[in-house]
């Protein structure tokens, strides 16, 4: 009788912390109004570390640290965000696309960051842009939504270089941002540099961060009242 | 009696016979061991002399992300497949060159082979499929991000397009095996097709 209840204790704590350790999808509050979800995709994690940037700290750091960032600025407006992960987790390109499809959202973004080039590079991918049909194959479901992907990345690059960012606009093949099935686009943030190609700021730097995720803050509001945004809506 | 000077003679010539017997084995056994490294290092085909003729290399430029040829003189050999494999070649040196616009260490001799094959899935039976066959030390000290080694994987596919047209389909292994990327961003798993990898300035607002 003692051992059970012991037992169902120990029990009781391993799914509590289990609960606690999953990678479990954080989502705030609702906003008022129509559902407007952005996604926030942290790149890499667990073991796959991404770039070694030059402080010494890894990519998937670096991007972990800007998604809370953008997070909070974006819940603090009244958005509904879903991470991908919260913590140092390895998630599948396939399960990230998964969450940002089952949650309809209006906007997925995926953070990198790099020690090559200069400013922030922004990236669609580079499906040819399709119309939607009933039955999408996951690898190139983002074709149907490829052209509001584009308009939220000039949306952002608006946003980027009134802050002030050297910004590059680009589209290349993008693993798991082609199965998604949303306004997607990948943040990539290079070092800062002046003039003369020398760096003034690294893409892990508080301040740098800052100014990043608060432009991307900036691109979403203007991109839920965005004409391109509210186009025809999936089949 | 044998005089004095007649035995030490005697001595000195036995030495000699002896050294340069010696001398004599050991240089049989190198030899002998040249032989056998030589027939392990033996060069497959005759080295490649080749006039120099014009090749466009269509390079990148990590810091406005864009691509664009440039005219370089260089031996080309006749066959397609070394031909592919000296335009690589070439664009692997300039990324490795101080001044480099796109810096990654290797240069010419991270490109292991270039074999063309028969494209797949093509109208045209004259189109052909490069796997570009890149080493593991390349891959390793290339730069990880999604910019840099997206244009390293274009620039390769643009340049073997502007030199060797038939070449529809790209295709990379990296020390002769398949693997899921570069550097942790660019997809090593998809054939690349040429006509997407054309030089385009990168946007800058
Ligand atoms: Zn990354």
């Amino acid at each position: 009788m003692r051992w059970s209840s012991t037992s169902a204790l120990l029990v009781t704590l391993a799914l509590a912390a289990a609960a606690q350790q999953t990678p479990s999808p954080q989502s705030a509050a609702p906003a008022p109004g129509p559902r407007f979800v952005v996604i926030i995709d942290a790149a890499h994690g667990g073991e796959d570390t991404g770039a070694h940037l030059s402080s010494g700290q890894l990519e998937k750091a670096a991007n972990l640290a800007l998604s809370v960032r953008l997070r909070s600025l974006l819940t603090a407006r009244g958005f509904q965000v879903i991470t991908t992960r919260e913590n140092d987790s390895f998630v599948e390109l396939n399960r990230r696309a998964e969450l940002a499809n089952h949650a309809n959202a209006a906007a997925c973004i995926s953070l990198h960051a790099t020690e090559s080039g200069s400013g922030v590079h922004l990236f669609a991918s580079s499906l040819a842009p399709a119309n939607p049909t009933r039955f999408t194959p996951w690898k190139t479901a983002q074709a149907a939504w490829e052209t509001r992907s584009l308009a939220l990345a000039g949306a952002v690059n608006s946003a980027l270089t009134h802050a002030g960012l050297t910004v590059t606009l680009g589209r290349i093949p993008l693993p798991g941002i082609e199965s998604m099935t949303c306004p997607a686009l990948a943040v990539e943030l290079g070092p800062q540099r002046d003039a003369d190609k020398k760096v003034t700021a690294e893409p892990d730097s508080p301040d740098y961060q800052a100014q990043v995720a608060s432009a991307l803050a900036a691109a979403v509001l203007e991109w839920r009242s965005d004409p391109n945004r509210t186009g025809a809506r999936q089949p | 009696m044998i005089p004095r000077y007649q035995k030490v003679l005697f001595v000195i010539l036995l030495i000699a016979a002896l050294g340069m017997g010696f001398k004599l084995w050991q240089l049989r056994d190198r030899a002998h061991k040249r032989l056998l490294a030589g027939q392990t290092l033996a060069p497959t085909a005759a080295p490649v002399v080749a006039p120099a003729e014009q090749a466009t290399l269509v390079v990148a430029n990590d810091l406005d992300d864009s691509l664009a040829p440039q005219m370089h003189s260089l031996p080309l050999p006749a066959d397609p497949g070394a031909r592919a494999r000296a335009v690589l070649g070439k664009l692997l040196d300039l990324y490795a060159a101080p001044e480099s616009t796109h810096e990654i260490p290797g240069g010419a001799a991270s490109v292991d082979q270039v074999f063309l094959l028969r494209a797949q899935g093509t109208k045209n039976s004259g189109d052909q499929l490069a796997v570009v066959n890149l080493t593991g030390t390349f891959a390793a000290s290339h730069p990880a991000g999604l910019e840099t080694e997206s244009l390293t994987v274009l620039s390769i596919c643009a340049t073997l397009r502007a030199n060797l047209p038939a070449i529809t389909q790209v295709r990379f292994l990296v020390d002769g095996v398949e693997r899921p990327t570069l550097a942790g961003h660019a997809d090593l798993t998809r054939t690349y097709l040429t006509s997407e990898a054309t030089p385009v300035e990168g946007i800058k607002p």
